[in-house]
């Protein structure tokens, strides 16, 4: 069976390229915004795109996305109509989609439906922040069933010891947290993120992903270590969060610049 | 150390903070057993806290409801007015013993803040205080007097500003500063190993009750009560006698306006299993998981989750949960005040209120203890409110 994310990083690794991978929170203003949104990352040159459904309290978050959250709760978002945003965008594109969402959502929902849903309606993968890998059976084997790969995160806080058993289990890639602190905008990323990737490569051949805290091309121009993605979230939210409904075409100017970095 | 109570439990928490988790089980389970650990943490119950606390046979309420003896466990006499000095002087002697100089905490009514402030004023640690900002105003005195003590204390408008939203906040900070700081969780939630640490540092309420008890009437109890938001002051109640399976042991939850509204915190009587705050436990949620705004004039109650332990007692059978009202905890306010002579806590009000109801159904030799958990200081205001009176606050 194949997956998206991971037909995708084979795809970049021939061509010696990083993967762009955007996120948006859904029914952010609204769902027919999302699924501009979404398609027009694409189409500027995303590779992956991250949506995040909206969470009541979003611990993970800083203060931008945490109001995305509340905004599209505002506007009648559920899970259930995310999932029909994810089935309308699968006639239109073919690459690959990944949910972010707070673990009390698969939960509620009920861990094998929600992963049988992912598979009928197209998701590639799952973000969950606060399912770490002490508690990961909560979804592992229905996720492993259904070829729906649930990406594990590193932090810089996380031990050798823990840090052999995450990646050893993992999929698609990894999601490699820039530095402590919750989701957000940073001006400086304090993290000796060489070292960081070379800790982390040392136990894995998987892409590594850098996400929380970074915004512009600048920025990613200059981070150290040989990343195979980077990850770029608030940025985008905060964009969506200036223009509304009129989002969209900014949204594209943003992912365009960030991809000229090759 | 076992991370789960049946089913409840686990570390649900940012990867970010999982070390923190580590460091912190580590530590206590290298000091929970050691001399010296044990003999400091007793003297500062002893010098600091006032412990033990004493358990006082309610005489007169015993005659005038008739029935079951009432015992009332003073924990509103220690040292800054409630329970919740226990687990903050354990919880604070153990971040000593780590090297930590920063304290960040959550806190409802503003008694767990002003307890860890406190005490971060002996130790002289940095402090944090996270509140909703509807706990602010509703408790503005218990602000002041973290201020005095030398903490600092953030507002939170996130949210519903209550309870939920000061811990949502606290742990977004303790993401950011998780290598220097030490998060002191406030009650029996949130990731393990907190849920057990607090209940330990807790369970010396339970402990004192059954030598006092021998000692005044010769038995253990036959009905233990009282009130739960996270639980703590319940779980220290209960935990000793967990194991006597003839001890009744019923929690006191917020039913606010009622079950049947929209505005209660009855987490055990109207919630379902739940992934929130770091611990799988009943939760107040929507059919989708979303976390409900949940609703008690007592902001110590005001929270729509419930520590695991208690989840599992629920589940389990061996404790029962009963809602109480706002209206009724203010009846049992006022009636506790009058026939007494003590002013409880609006919080610990909700468990007079079911000893009430309680007592007259029992015969004369069985003993009910209710865990008065807090004084009332802090509450008259907003009972004077509650009952139309106006004291001039301003």
């Amino acid at each position: 069976m194949n997956n998206r994310i991971e037909e995708k990083f084979k795809e970049l690794k021939m061509m010696n390229k990083k993967a762009l991978i955007t996120f948006i929170t859904a029914g952010d203003p609204d769902l027919e915004t999302s699924y501009q949104l979404v398609l027009e990352m694409f189409e500027q040159g995303a590779d992956l795109v991250e949506i995040g459904i909206p969470f009541s309290d979003p611990v993970a978050e800083g203060p931008t996305i945490e109001k995305a959250s509340m905004r599209a709760l505002a506007s009648g978002t559920t899970t259930d109509s995310i999932f029909e945003l994810v089935t309308k965008l699968r006639t239109k594109t073919e690459k690959p989609l990944l949910l972010m969402l707070y673990i009390n959502l698969v939960y509620k929902y009920g861990a094998e439906e929600f992963i049988t849903k992912c598979q009928t309606t197209g998701v590639d993968g799952l973000i969950i922040p606060d399912l770490p890998y002490e508690e990961i059976q909560e979804v592992k084997a229905y996720a492993e069933a259904k070829n729906i790969y649930l990406i594990n995160l590193i932090a810089p806080t996380t031990n050798e010891e823990r840090l052999a058993k995450i990646v050893e289990g993992s999929k698609g890639f990894i999601y490699c947290v820039s530095s402590l602190g919750v989701t957000g905008v940073r001006s400086e990323i304090t993290t000796d993120l060489e070292n960081f990737y070379a800790r982390i490569r040392k136990n894995t051949n998987l892409p590594l992903a850098l996400g929380f805290g970074l915004s512009t091309k600048e920025q990613l121009k200059s981070i150290k270590g040989n990343w195979e993605a980077f990850i770029v979230g608030s940025k985008i939210v905060e964009v969506v969060a200036a223009y509304g409904k009129d989002s969209v075409e900014e949204v594209g100017k943003l992912v365009k610049n960030l991809k000229e970095l090759e | 150390m076992k991370s789960k109570f049946g089913e409840y439990g686990g570390q649900y928490v940012p990867e970010t903070l999982m070390e923190a988790l580590i460091e912190i089980e580590q530590a206590y389970l290298k000091y929970k057993d050691d001399s010296d650990f044990i003999s400091e943490l007793k003297e500062l119950y002893e010098e600091v806290a006032n412990r033990p606390s004493r358990l006082y046979f309610a005489k007169r309420m015993t005659e005038e409801l008739g029935g079951g003896k009432i015992y009332l466990k003073r924990e509103d006499l220690n040292h800054t007015g409630s329970h919740k000095i226990n687990n903050v002087l354990g919880q604070m002697l153990l971040a000593k013993k780590m090297g930590k100089t920063k304290i960040i905490c959550e806190t409802g009514a503003g008694q767990h803040g002003v307890a860890t402030a406190t005490i971060a004023a002996m130790f002289k640690m940095d402090c944090h205080v996270f509140m909703g900002k509807e706990d602010v105003e509703r408790q503005g005195l218990n602000v002041f007097r973290m201020e005095l003590l030398g903490a600092k204390v953030t507002a939170v408008d996130s949210g519903t500003g209550t309870l939920k939203d000061a811990v949502n906040e606290a742990l977004r900070q303790w993401t950011r500063e998780c290598d220097t700081t030490y998060y002191l969780m406030g009650s029996v939630v949130g990731p393990h190993p907190f849920p057990t640490i607090v209940r330990d540092f807790q369970k010396v309420i339970g402990e004192e009750v059954r030598w006092q008890l021998q000692e005044k009437e010769g038995k253990t109890p036959d009905v233990i009560i009282a009130c739960v938001g996270g639980g703590s002051n319940g779980i220290g109640i209960f935990y000793d006698f967990i194991e006597n399976k003839e001890v009744e042991l019923i929690g006191a939850e917020a039913a606010g306006q009622g079950v049947d509204t929209n505005y209660h915190a009855a987490t055990i009587t109207k919630g379902s299993n739940g992934i929130f705050h770091g611990m799988k436990s009943k939760f107040l949620q929507d059919s989708y998981g979303k976390i409900m705004p949940v609703y008690s004039m007592s902001a110590g109650l005001d929270y729509p989750g419930i520590g695991p332990e208690h989840a599992y007692l629920a589940e389990s059978g061996r404790a029962k949960y009963l809602p109480v009202t706002d209206a009724e905890a203010v009846e049992a306010f006022e009636y506790l005040s009058k026939t007494e002579g003590i002013i409880p806590a609006i919080e610990s009000a909700h468990a007079i209120f079911l000893a009430m109801k309680i007592a007259p159904e029992l015969d004369n030799d069985k003993v009910i203890v209710v865990n008065l958990s807090g004084r009332g200081d802090k509450d008259v205001y907003q009972v004077a409110r509650y009952m139309g009176v106006d004291i001039n606050e301003q």
